[in-house]
C-alpha cells in the first residue's frame, strides 16, 4: 500500500528548558487515517512533543507542516481551530456541568445570544450516538464514571472538525471493557480518516491498536516503526536503551513463608461499597487484588486502612481486635496505603519533594515533636537514592516531578514509617516501564524482608508475577482466594473475574 | 538581582517603602524618631503601634487562610473581648488592682479561644463551610458583646489596664512588644515545630492529608482557637487604648482589613503555602496607608475610594500575571510564558 502524503509533519523539533533539553532534533509524521503511537519512558519528550504541536510552547527549533502547509500555533486554541484537538491523561472538563454543555462549552449553539438547550442537547445525542454512545446528555457529567467521561472529552474533540486527534494517555484508568470501547471509537474515527496520536504505557494496548510508532529517548528520536514489525521485546529495548532483563528476573519468586496472620477480616463490609468479606494477609506475604475497575478493590483497601468505616463484620490486626476509626489508627498500628488517585488522595502539590516525603512520619509524630533537619535531611537522601528518584532536589515542589517520580515519593512516604502491611492501588498506572520495573522490584523486596503488601492492579500480568495468593472481586464481592501456583495463568483470573468462579 | 526581584515578598516591601516614601514629602521629619521622657516617639513608630491589633488580627487569619479556610468572626470577638475585660475591670473595687485587671485579661483571653474553638468545631467537626460557619458569630457575636455592656459604652479608668494598648515599656510602646512576642511565638510554632508544615498540608491538600494519617480535625480546631486569641489580644489593645468598651464599633470590619492584609502578604485565599512575614508586611501597608490619607489630607469623604484605588494597584503589582501582561508585551501572551518554569523537569 503506497503511503499517502502526512497529513501532519515535524521535523527537526528543537525544545529547551532551563538546564534541560527536553526535544533535540526530533521528526515526527503523521498519516491520515491511522492510529500513531507515540512511545517513550516518562520524561522522554512525549509530553513536550505534543505540547509543542499543540501550541502550548514555542518551539526553540525546526518546523511543522499541517497538510503541506507551515503553521506554528500561538495556543491551543489555535491549534485546535487549525484541526488538531487533543484528549489529555486527566480529564479536563467540568464535571458539574452537563454532558451537552461539556460538548459545546465555548461554542454553544445560539440565536439572538441565548443558547439553544434543545438545539444544543439534540446535537450533543447525536455527536454521542457517532461514537455509540448513549447518555442523558443533560445530566450531570459528574455522574458518569471517568471512562464516560474520557468518551465525552473525546466527542466534543472531534466534533470540532478534528483532523488530528490527540489522545495522552487516554486508558490509564479504563477497565478492559472500556477500553474496548474506546477503541472501537478509534477505530471508527481512524475510517473517517482523522490521524490519530495515541500515547500510552499499555503496551498491549499499543499493540492492539496502533498502525505505526515513533519512538523518543531522552528528547531524541529512536525511530519509527512499523507496529507488526517491531516485538514488545525490541520495543521496550529501544524505548529505554537497554535490555530489559531486570524485568524477567522477577518471574521466579520464592513462596511466602508461613508468617503469622497480620490482617484478619472477618466478614468486614460496607454497604453499597462491598460485600462481607473475609481475608487474611500475612507477614511476608503479597496478596494481589484482581477484577475490574469498580469491582470493589479500592473499597477493600479502604476499609482495611480506615479511610472508610466498615459497616459490619470486625478486623484484627496482629491477632488484636481493632476498630479503625481514621487513617490515623491505622498508621498508628502501621499501616500504609497508597492510593491509586495520586493527585486527589497522594500528593500536596505545593509542598517540595522533602516535605512529602516526611509528611506521614510528621503526622504520626504529631506537631509537637518536629522532626529534626538533620534527620530529615538522612531520610531524604536515603530514599531518593534508594528508589531513584529523579530530580535529586528535595526541595524541587512535588508537582514539578514526573508521575513515575510522584509515585516514588509517595512509596517513600510510606516506606519511611516500615509498615507492616503496605497497601498499594494502582502502583504502576500511567508511569513508564523502567520505574514500573523498579516499584515492582521495591515491592518483592519489601516483602521478603516480612512486610505484607496488598497489591492491587488492573494489569493481570503484574499481580500474577508479585503476589502469593490472588483475591478476585466481581460486583462488589470477593468472588475467590486463589494460591498463585503453576495452574494460575492470565487466562484462568480472567476466567475467574467474568464468571465469578475458578473453573 | 534577580534572585531578589524574584523573592515573593520583594514587591510588598516595594510597596511598603514607596508609601513610607511619599510620606516623606508631606510630613516634615517623618522618619525621625526621638526620645521624650524615656519612650520612643515617631510617625514610624506610630505606624506600628497603631497597626498592632490588625498585625496579630492577620496573623491568626493566615493560618487559617493557609487552611483554605476564612475567618470572619474576629471583629466580633475582638468586640467580645473588650467587652468582657472592661466589664470585669469596671466591677472591680480598685480598678488598679493588677491581679484584677489580669484576673479580667485572662478571662477575656480563654472566652476567645473558646470563640475561636467554636469556630473550629463547626468547620471541622461538623463540616460547615468556613465562611459561613465564622459568619455565625460575626453576627452573634456583635449582639453577644453589646448584651455584655448592655448596649452601653462601657468606660474603666485602670492604669494597669491602659498600659496593654496605650502604655510603654522598655521605651517602647507595649503593643509592639505584644506583637512581637504573639509573631515570635506563632513562628516558633509553625516553622521550629511541625505545626506549620502540618497546616500547609492539610491547606494544600486535605483528604490527602487525612490519608496520610493527619488529625484534619485537630489542626483546624487548633488553628482557629489560635485565630480567635490573637482577635482577643487586639481586642483588649483596642479597647485598652481608649479605654473604653464599645460593642458595636469595636474592631469593626478588621476581618476585611486581615484577609487583605493575609493576601498582600502573598498566601493564597485557596490555602497551601502561608508567609508570617508577608503578613506582617500586608498589614503594616494597610495602616501606613490609613497614616498616608490622613498625611496627606484626603477628603474625609473620599478616603474609603483612595484606599480601595490604592489596594487595588497594589493587589495588580502583587499578580505575577499581571506584571508579565504589562511589562512584557513584547513577549508572547501569557499561556506561554509561565509554562518553562513549570517544566523544570530532568529526563528520567
Amino acid at each position: 500500500m503506497a503511503a499517502p502524503a502526512p497529513i501532519l509533519r515535524m521535523s527537526g523539533i528543537g525544545k529547551q528548558f532551563p538546564g534541560v533539553k527536553a526535544l533535540d532534533g526530533v521528526d515526527f509524521r503523521l498519516l491520515p487515517g491511522e492510529v500513531h503511537a507515540l512511545m517513550g519512558e516518562n520524561g522522554a519528550g512525549k509530553s513536550t512533543l505534543i505540547k509543542v504541536l499543540t501550541g502550548v510552547y514555542d518551539i526553540d527549533a525546526g518546523e511543522i507542516e499541517l497538510e503541506g502547509r507551515r503553521v506554528a500555533f500561538s495556543s491551543p486554541l489555535a491549534a485546535q481551530q487549525a484541526g488538531i484537538s487533543t484528549v489529555y491523561q486527566e480529564v479536563n472538563l467540568c464535571a458539574n456541568l452537563s454532558v451537552a454543555e461539556n460538548i459545546f462549552i465555548g461554542r454553544e449553539p445560539r440565536r439572538f445570544g441565548r443558547i439553544q438547550w434543545k438545539a444544543m442537547r439534540r446535537r450533543a445525542e447525536e455527536i454521542l450516538a457517532r461514537l455509540d454512545l448513549d447518555l442523558d446528555v443533560s445530566a450531570p457529567l459528574s455522574s458518569y464514571s471517568l471512562a464516560i467521561q474520557q468518551m465525552v472529552a473525546i466527542a466534543r474533540a472531534v466534533d470540532i472538525d478534528a483532523k488530528v486527534l490527540i489522545l495522552d494517555e487516554p486508558t490509564s484508568s479504563l477497565d478492559a471493557g472500556e477500553v474496548a470501547q474506546l477503541f472501537r471509537v478509534m477505530r471508527r474515527l481512524k475510517e473517517q480518516g482523522i490521524a490519530i496520536l495515541f500515547v500510552s504505557h499499555f503496551l498491549d494496548q499499543i499493540y492492539e491498536i496502533s498502525d505505526r510508532m515513533t519512538v523518543l529517548r531522552n528528547g531524541t528520536l529512536v525511530g519509527e516503526y512499523l507496529t507488526s514489525e517491531l516485538s514488545q521485546v525490541e520495543l521496550i529495548g529501544k524505548m529505554i536503551g537497554r535490555e530489559l532483563a531486570d524485568l524477567e528476573k522477577l518471574e521466579e519468586r520464592p513462596p511466602a513463608s508461613e508468617g503469622a496472620p497480620l490482617i484478619e477480616a472477618e466478614k468486614l463490609g460496607r454497604t453499597g461499597a462491598i460485600q462481607p468479606f473475609t481475608l487474611t494477609i500475612r507477614e511476608g506475604e503479597v496478596v494481589g487484588l484482581a477484577g475490574l475497575l469498580g469491582s470493589g478493590r479500592t473499597e477493600i483497601a479502604r476499609l482495611l486502612f480506615g479511610a472508610d468505616h466498615a459497616g459490619t463484620g470486625s478486623l484484627k490486626i496482629g491477632g488484636e481486635p481493632v476498630n479503625l476509626r481514621t487513617p490515623r489508627s491505622a498508621v498508628s498500628r502501621k499501616l500504609a496505603f497508597c492510593s491509586e488517585n495520586r493527585r486527589a488522595e497522594g500528593l500536596i502539590p505545593d509542598l517540595t519533594v522533602r516535605e512529602n516525603l516526611v509528611l506521614a512520619l510528621q503526622a504520626s509524630r504529631g506537631w509537637t515533636r518536629p522532626i529534626p533537619r538533620r534527620r530529615q535531611d538522612e531520610l531524604v537522601d536515603k530514599y531518593i537514592a534508594a528508589l531513584n528518584i529523579r530530580p535529586a532536589n528535595p526541595d524541587q515542589l512535588i508537582k514539578n516531578l514526573s508521575g513515575g517520580n510522584q509515585q516514588k515519593v509517595l512509596l517513600a512516604r510510606w516506606l519511611i514509617l516500615e509498615p507492616r502491611l503496605l497497601i498499594l492501588d494502582e502502583p504502576t498506572r500511567g508511569i513508564d516501564v523502567g520505574a514500573k520495573a523498579e516499584i515492582q522490584r521495591l515491592v518483592a523486596e519489601l516483602s521478603d524482608g516480612g512486610m505484607a503488601v496488598l497489591f492491587i492492579s488492573a494489569e493481570l500480568e503484574e499481580v500474577l508475577r508479585l503476589s502469593h495468593r490472588v483475591g478476585v472481586l466481581r460486583d462488589r464481592r470477593l468472588v475467590a482466594e486463589l494460591d498463585n501456583d503453576e495452574g494460575l495463568t492470565t487466562d484462568t483470573l480472567t476466567e475467574t473475574i467474568a464468571s465469578g468462579a475458578r473453573s | 538581582m534577580s534572585r531578589i526581584l524574584k523573592h515573593r515578598l520583594f514587591w510588598p516591601l516595594v510597596i511598603l517603602v514607596a508609601l513610607l516614601a511619599l510620606n516623606l514629602f508631606f510630613t516634615d521629619n517623618f522618619f525621625k524618631i526621638e526620645m521624650k521622657e524615656g519612650h520612643l516617639y515617631g510617625s514610624v513608630i506610630d505606624i506600628v503601634r497603631f497597626g498592632a491589633p490588625l498585625i496579630l488580627v492577620s496573623l491568626g487569619m493566615t493560618l487559617v487562610i493557609a487552611t483554605s479556610g476564612i475567618d470572619l468572626s474576629v471583629g466580633s470577638v475582638v468586640a467580645i473581648a473588650g467587652a468582657l475585660a472592661c466589664l470585669r475591670i469596671s466591677d472591680l473595687s480598685d480598678q488598679n488592682s493588677v491581679g484584677g485587671v489580669l484576673g479580667a485579661v485572662g478571662l477575656a483571653l480563654v472566652l476567645s479561644v473558646v470563640l475561636g474553638a467554636w469556630n473550629g468545631f463547626l468547620v471541622a467537626g461538623i463540616g460547615i463551610q468556613p465562611i459561613i460557619a465564622t459568619l455565625i458569630l460575626m453576627v452573634a457575636g456583635r449582639g453577644l458583646a453589646q448584651l455584655i455592656t448592655d448596649g452601653q459604652i462601657t468606660t474603666v479608668n485602670s492604669s494597669p489596664y491602659k498600659l496593654i494598648g496605650g502604655g510603654y515599656w522598655l521605651t517602647l510602646p507595649f503593643g509592639i512588644i505584644v506583637v512581637a512576642v504573639v509573631l515570635a511565638l506563632t513562628a516558633f510554632l509553625t516553622r521550629r515545630l511541625a505545626l506549620g508544615l502540618l497546616i500547609e498540608s492539610v491547606g494544600g491538600n486535605a483528604e490527602a492529608s487525612r490519608l496520610a494519617g493527619i488529625s484534619a480535625r485537630g489542626v483546624l480546631m487548633t488553628v482557629y482557637a489560635f485565630c480567635g486569641l490573637c482577635a482577643g489580644i487586639a481586642g483588649l489593645m483596642i479597647s485598652s487604648n481608649v479605654s473604653s468598651a464599645d460593642g458595636n464599633n469595636a474592631g469593626l470590619w478588621i476581618e476585611l482589613d486581615a484577609i487583605l492584609a493575609v493576601v498582600i502578604g502573598g498566601t493564597p485565599l485557596s490555602g497551601g503555602r502561608f508567609s508570617l512575614s508577608g503578613t506582617v508586611l500586608g498589614a503594616l501597608i494597610i495602616q501606613t496607608l490609613t497614616t498616608t490619607i490622613y498625611s496627606i489630607g484626603v477628603p474625609p469623604e473620599t478616603t474609603l475610594l483612595f484606599k480601595a484605588l490604592v489596594v487595588t494597584i497594589v493587589c495588580l503589582i502583587q499578580s505575577p500575571a499581571f506584571r508579565t501582561k504589562v511589562f512584557h508585551r513584547r513577549r508572547r501572551p501569557v499561556t506561554a510564558s509561565p509554562a518553562p518554569e513549570e517544566k523544570v523537569r530532568v529526563t528520567a
